[in-house]
């Protein structure tokens, strides 16, 4: 027993765990005060005059009696991006390549765990489970589309990446990426609606995920605001770190993590010290497609509704974070995650307001594209990287 | 001993009055049989296909063209009229010829991944949109609640106007996108134009407040075409009306027009591309595309130099997206998805980057299979889903088949096939480009640990 413990490197089961509390509590800390800075110069503006008409608040004060809210959702959805970005990440470490198939390794994962829900569902096991019941479900479904999402990453690497890893030009490798990646969008589309008829799939409401555990209230003006964080959430942020923990674990303390940073700085040469090159990449897949179908079944149930497009905005905007914490760098990845939810969702709750309704929450979307430019600009390492020069 | 048997017949057919004889008969066969069979989309196929052998057999260069002309202005329009249908499949043939055309000048030439080649497209189609129509009366309205009665803010000959205007449109666009992002590697800048695509997608989407530019999902219509002389009908029915069999309406010779617009306008950029391309630019493209290092060290000026692939690529686009905003007079962000930019991307790799044959051979690939193939198989899917056929072993009655299976919208599984598979097997594409063929067939001898 003792020596298993001590076998056990705790330093690096610790740091991540650190580290994600600093970028959570960073991120945060520095949002917050920017957003409030400008709420107090906004104030007297039209802007915090309109607020006024609308909530019988000050600007100020609606800004700081949303925030918190705010604050739990961008975690949520940041430790989401983070598990698909370190996908993207551990690829590009290994390979120097984008996996632009993993958002539909991310969608396959999701739709493989709401089927088996779904299915659980129509025997009419679900709606009877008691709640510890629902959660030990829940954790076979999301291990399902993980392991699906796994297979099939490792079989994409060995159809359509590794006939092409000695091409001339990096654009190949890609070009066949986002073909897979159409491919197995309508493949899902196929799939699901021959079978039923639709492909739209709506996650079972089962367990007491729904439910939320109240903080307490805030007033604004002459109503209550309730703080609160669904249990989901909640599941999602722990599943998340779980997962967090777990890679860098792997890859920082264990022999085959050894062998995969190995691969990573030198392929050649690990090869010559006798590291099986061609297994250790699908390994990284296999990692990678792990992490994005957990990711896959935790989106769903966080929001709901999945097709077979849902990977597409995830999987570019984890691949934003991932660029912004710096490619091919596991704690970047977690940084660039955390960073990115956050200020996603800051500028879907406060845009709206701060500009007057003219632009709003649709604008969420592509205002992950206006950082991924500004950061490849000004910082294209990444915020994290150091300077990485291309392989030869 | 077959082989060498064919080796023999590809010579001889090669030489003397042969290849003439053959492409003029498989021209000939071709047109009868479309004429004889005005609904037969195997006999249009072998028609469009004389194309091919028109190009691929050796002939006097004279004769190409005046062949080519030939069935390209005169046979087209005259079956074109008679079916409508065959004139928008060879509408939309010449359509993204050009935009293909136009983003292998930045992907076959300059060796720079562009997703959100559309973008451009979309910028052309919307400036036209907005001058030729009366979206700028609408700008205080909401979609929807305009009054009925507004004028056009231009008139309609102000279309060959914005042409130009969407040449210098479109190009400031790349240029604008470009100097900030092509500094960045290969990789990178393919999800950086793919971010911009999405980009100009969700401001037409959302651009319809607080002054509504762009009508928001809705799209704007009416768009003005351009005016046409009436004379043009009188004559094309007096001339080839008894070919037709019916007179010629103007909104036919509406079709007819684009077409031969669009003709002009791949014409225009063949020329320029294969100016450029013999030019010092082009030789510049080629060493950024073949060695960005080695280029620099020659002193070639990289970003100055992928800028100019950027905006040439991006006015073409922008020429087209008026043409299109004028023949269909209606826009709608729809038409700029990112599904679009891959489809046209599809085109370039299955034809052969930085081959201006193989980039239109792609071209009208993708489009037939689309237009033809996928939507014939969908009605004939669901003829077999109204007759009370059953497919014998597995005893499964074509009535049961979902309604979902329909191949007309099962394009993005086409055009992810065909990005796989041509880049496990030919990743030079159906016609190589002369100087591309020699540099990955050496590049097979070397492979990279």
């Amino acid at each position: 027993m003792k020596r298993l413990f001590s076998s056990i490197n705790i330093r690096e089961l610790l740091r991540p765990i650190g580290q994600l509390a600093i970028f959570s509590l960073g991120s945060a800390v520095i949002l917050s005060a920017i957003v409030l800075l400008l709420a107090l110069i906004m104030d007297k503006t039209a802007v915090g005059l309109g607020v006024l008409a609308r909530f019988h608040v000050s600007l100020f004060t609606y800004t700081l009696v949303n925030l918190p809210q705010v604050l739990i959702d961008g975690l949520t959805i940041g430790f989401v991006y983070a598990a698909i970005a370190l996908g993207y990440t551990m690829v590009y470490g290994v390979l120097e390549f984008i996996n632009f198939a993993h958002s539909e390794i991310f969608a396959v994962g999701a739709f493989v765990g709401v089927e088996i829900l779904i299915f659980l569902d129509g025997l009419g096991i679900l709606s009877a489970v008691p709640n510890w019941a629902a959660f030990l479900i829940l954790i076979g479904a999301i291990l399902a589309g993980m392991l699906a999402s796994g297979l099939l990453a490792v079989a994409v690497e060995r159809v359509a990446y590794r006939p092409l890893r000695g091409a001339s030009s990096r654009l190949v490798p890609l070009i066949s990426a986002i073909g897979v990646s159409f491919f197995l969008q309508d493949a899902i589309r196929m799939t699901e609606s021959l079978t039923t008829g639709q492909f739209n799939r709506i996650f079972p409401t089962f367990g007491n995920f729904d439910d939320r555990l109240k903080f307490g209230e805030l007033p604004m003006g002459a109503n209550m605001i309730t703080l609160g964080v669904s249990i989901k959430s909640i599941i999602v942020i722990i599943a998340a770190v779980l997962m967090l923990v777990g890679l860098n674990y792997l890859v920082n303390a264990t022999k085959i993590g050894k062998a995969i940073r190995a691969v990573a700085q030198d392929r050649t040469t690990a090869n010559l010290m006798g590291i099986n090159v061609n297994y250790i990449i699908s390994f990284t897949f296999l990692v990678g497609g792990l992490l994005g179908g957990a990711a896959g079944v935790l989106y769903a149930l966080k929001f709901t509704r999945i097709d077979p497009f849902v990977g597409f905005f995830p999987g570019l905007k984890a691949f934003t974070a991932a660029v912004l914490g710096g490619i091919g760098n596991i704690t970047g990845a977690l940084l660039g995650g955390i960073v990115l939810g956050m200020l996603e969702t800051f500028a879907g709750s406060y845009l709206g307001v701060f500009t007057i309704g003219a632009a709003g929450t649709e604008y969420k979307d592509i205002f992950a594209f206006g950082i991924l430019i500004l950061v490849l600009i000004f910082r294209p390492q990444g915020l994290m990287g150091e300077n990485v020069s291309q392989k030869a | 001993m077959a082989n060498f048997d064919l080796n023999k017949l590809t010579q001889k057919i090669q030489q003397g009055v042969w290849p003439i004889i053959i492409t003029l008969a498989h021209l000939i066969l071709g047109v009868t049989l479309v004429y004889l069979n005005p609904r037969s989309n195997l006999a249009f196929l072998l028609m469009i296909s004389s194309f091919l052998s028109l190009y691929a057999l050796k002939t006097p260069v004279l004769f190409k063209l005046v062949t080519g002309a030939l069935l390209a202005l005169v046979i087209i329009p005259v079956i074109g009229v008679r079916n409508i249908f065959y004139l928008e499949v060879i509408f939309q043939i010449s359509v993204f010829s050009a935009l293909a055309l136009g983003l292998n000048i930045v992907v076959g030439f300059a060796g720079l991944l562009d997703l959100g080649y559309v973008a451009f497209y979309a910028v052309g189609a919307y400036l036209w949109a907005f001058f030729g129509s009366q979206q700028y009366y609408v700008l205080h309205f909401a979609p929807g609640t305009q009054p009925s009665n507004l004028p056009f803010l231009l008139p309609s000959d102000m279309f060959y106007l914005f042409i130009f205007l969407a040449i210098i449109a479109a190009a400031l666009t790349g240029i604008l996108l470009g100097t900030p992002v092509l500094r960045l590697r290969g990789d990178y800048l393919a999800i950086v134009t793919l971010g911009f695509g999405e980009v100009i997608r969700v401001l037409a989407n959302n651009l319809d407040k607080p002054l509504n530019f762009t009508n928001g999902p809705q799209g704007i219509t009416p768009i003005q075409k351009p005016p046409m002389p009436p004379a043009f009908v009188d004559i094309f029915n007096s001339v080839f009306g008894r070919f037709v069999g019916h007179t010629a309406s103007v909104a036919d010779m509406y079709n007819v027009m684009f077409y031969i617009y669009a003709l002009v306008v791949i014409i225009i950029i063949i020329v320029v591309t294969r100016r450029l391309n013999d030019s010092k630019i082009g030789r510049a493209w080629t060493a950024i595309r073949e060695d960005e290092t080695a280029a620099i060290a020659m002193g070639i000026p990289l970003v100055k130099m992928k800028l100019a692939a950027f905006a040439t690529g991006a006015s073409f686009a922008g020429v087209m997206g008026v043409l299109l905003a004028g023949s269909r007079t209606f826009v709608s962000p729809e038409s700029f998805s990112f599904m679009q930019s891959i489809g046209v991307l599809t085109m370039v790799i299955l034809g052969g980057s930085g081959s201006i044959p193989g980039v239109i051979l792609g071209a009208a690939t993708v489009t037939i299979l689309n237009l033809q193939i996928l939507q014939g198989l969908s009605l004939y899917l669901s003829q077999l889903r109204q007759s009370d056929a059953v497919i014998p072993i597995i005893n499964f009655a074509w009535k049961n088949l979902s309604n979902q299976l329909d191949p007309a919208k099962y394009q993005r599984l086409l055009f992810g096939l065909i990005l796989i598979l041509m880049m496990i097997f030919r990743p030079e594409g159906l016609i190589p480009a002369k100087r591309q063929k020699r540099e990955l067939a050496s590049d097979k001898v070397e492979v990279k640990g």
